[in-house]
């Protein structure tokens, strides 16, 4: 995909829409096109965290490998969502495995490079940590929610 | 007031059965749904016995020497004369209840409470929202929808469950999904690796859903909690407040607003819910007390 036509996706995803355009030029420059087939991992727990991902198609299980009882799937994330954020809180590392179970078609981001472009322009910086805050509110909610197991006979 | 008056009186307006007379219904056969919900199959003793009911409804059912339980009827309200509860085992009277075998007679005294606004969904987007169990008491609002299929907009079914083993209706589900005129989302809490399906929150299904808010009618139930963050989702996503009904659940036992075990607020669940308009309640679901 082009530069040009990354950028469009970027104008069209929920996340980035609002975006400036100029960020969303740099960010185009960020990103490139990654395939993964069912049962490839994005990333793994405890690895260091260099990239997110924005989903285009396909569905992704966030997972954590517990002992005894193989990995538990904490959620799945799909078309539209986005995908990791270890690479914006030290000490950078991967909390739980990102597996894809379907094949997905993402742009994986270059966090690094991003995040010190973020140190350089704090404004963009702000973007950043406003859409990811927003990312981490709603999984924090679905998290308490599950933990209250609601459904369970009482 | 003359004799003859009072006597025409009685003849022009229906007699309505004693609300408090239990009558006997038999165990038609009883269906293990998951590990701990079944579904009671029941058909009257009289051959000419049936029962008018509309969806959201409950009746009260009275295992004979045991104890009597509000359940919301979860049949087709297009079949009178079979009486479908789905409910969970957890208490003597379903322990009970799940022992029955078929012949088996139990009590039956109802249909008490609201009905979901069917009627009021025409014309609109009808999303329904279901937690867990709560998809029993809205399976008969989706048998009448599809029934009439034409009548509606977009019709959506919202469905979360504990985890795949805990999905209610699995076959009918798989049926819903393959129709074209009805989009069908599951999510469950938790799983292992290997299973394909969402995971998540029901709620978090809603911001996705292909609904037009401004003119959609919301249908939730499921555990309280549950209810009340889908309802946020559904403001957030546009949805009025006066469009979307909550089935709500209290210690109901007389089911005619008569004992007050029921009392939320101002209301009685029995009587005056199951479904309420959440505009109407929205001041009493965060009060602790009520």
């Amino acid at each position: 995909m082009e530069i040009k036509q990354l950028e469009q996706l970027l104008a069209e995803s929920d996340f980035f829409k609002d975006l400036d355009p100029a960020y969303r030029q740099m960010l185009a420059g960020c990103g490139r096109n990654v395939v993964f087939r069912p049962g490839e991992y994005l990333f793994q727990e405890g690895e260091h965290a260099r990239e997110f991902y924005l989903i285009r198609k396909g569905k992704v299980a966030l997972q954590i490998k517990v002992p005894g009882r193989g990995p538990v799937i904490l959620q799945t994330v799909q078309d539209g969502d986005v995908v990791g954020w270890a690479w914006l809180v030290p000490p950078y590392k991967r909390q739980y495995d990102a597996c894809a179970i379907e094949l997905t078609r993402a742009v994986a981001f270059d966090g690094v490079c991003i995040r010190s472009k973020c140190e350089q322009d704090p404004k963009l910086g702000y973007e950043f940590f406003k859409r990811f805050a927003a990312v981490m509110a709603a999984r924090l909610s679905a998290m308490r929610l599950q933990l209250l197991d609601l459904y369970a006979n009482p | 007031m003359p004799i003859r008056d009072v006597i025409n009186r009685a003849e022009a307006e229906p007699v309505l059965p004693d609300p408090m007379l239990v009558q006997p219904w038999r165990v038609r056969r009883l269906v293990r749904e998951t590990a701990d919900t079944f579904t009671l199959e029941l058909q009257p003793q009289a051959s000419s016995g049936q029962m008018r009911f509309k969806p959201g409804q409950f009746n009260m059912l009275y295992v004979f020497g045991v104890g009597e339980i509000p359940i919301s009827i979860s049949g087709d309200p297009a079949q009178p004369r079979m009486l479908l509860h789905t409910t969970r085992e957890v208490g003597a009277v379903t322990r009970a209840m799940r022992q029955l075998r078929p012949g088996a007679v139990v009590g039956v005294r109802g249909p008490f409470g609201t009905a979901w606004p069917i009627e009021e969904c025409e014309g609109a987007d009808v999303v329904i929202v279901a937690g867990g169990i709560g998809l029993a008491p809205l399976r008969p609002a989706l048998y009448q929808i599809l029934a009439r299929r034409d009548l509606y907009g977009r019709v959506v079914l919202l469905y979360g469950a504990r985890t795949p083993a805990d999905i209610l209706y699995r076959r009918e589900l798989e049926r819903w999904r393959a129709r074209f005129d009805l989009e069908v989302y599951a999510t469950v809490d938790r799983a292992m690796s290997g299973w394909r399906g969402n995971v998540g929150v029901v709620t978090a299904l809603i911001p996705r859903a292909p609904f037009d808010p401004s003119s959609a009618v919301a249908l939730v139930c499921g555990p309280e909690v549950m209810m009340r963050f889908a309802v946020q989702e559904l403001l957030k996503r546009g949805v009025q407040p006066g469009a979307i009904y909550i089935s709500m659940e209290r210690n109901m036992k007389c089911g005619i607003g008569l004992c007050g075990h029921c009392q939320l607020g101002p209301a009685f669940v029995c009587k005056d819910g199951p479904v309420m308009r959440y505009d109407k309640l929205a001041d009493w679901l965060q009060k602790w007390e009520a």
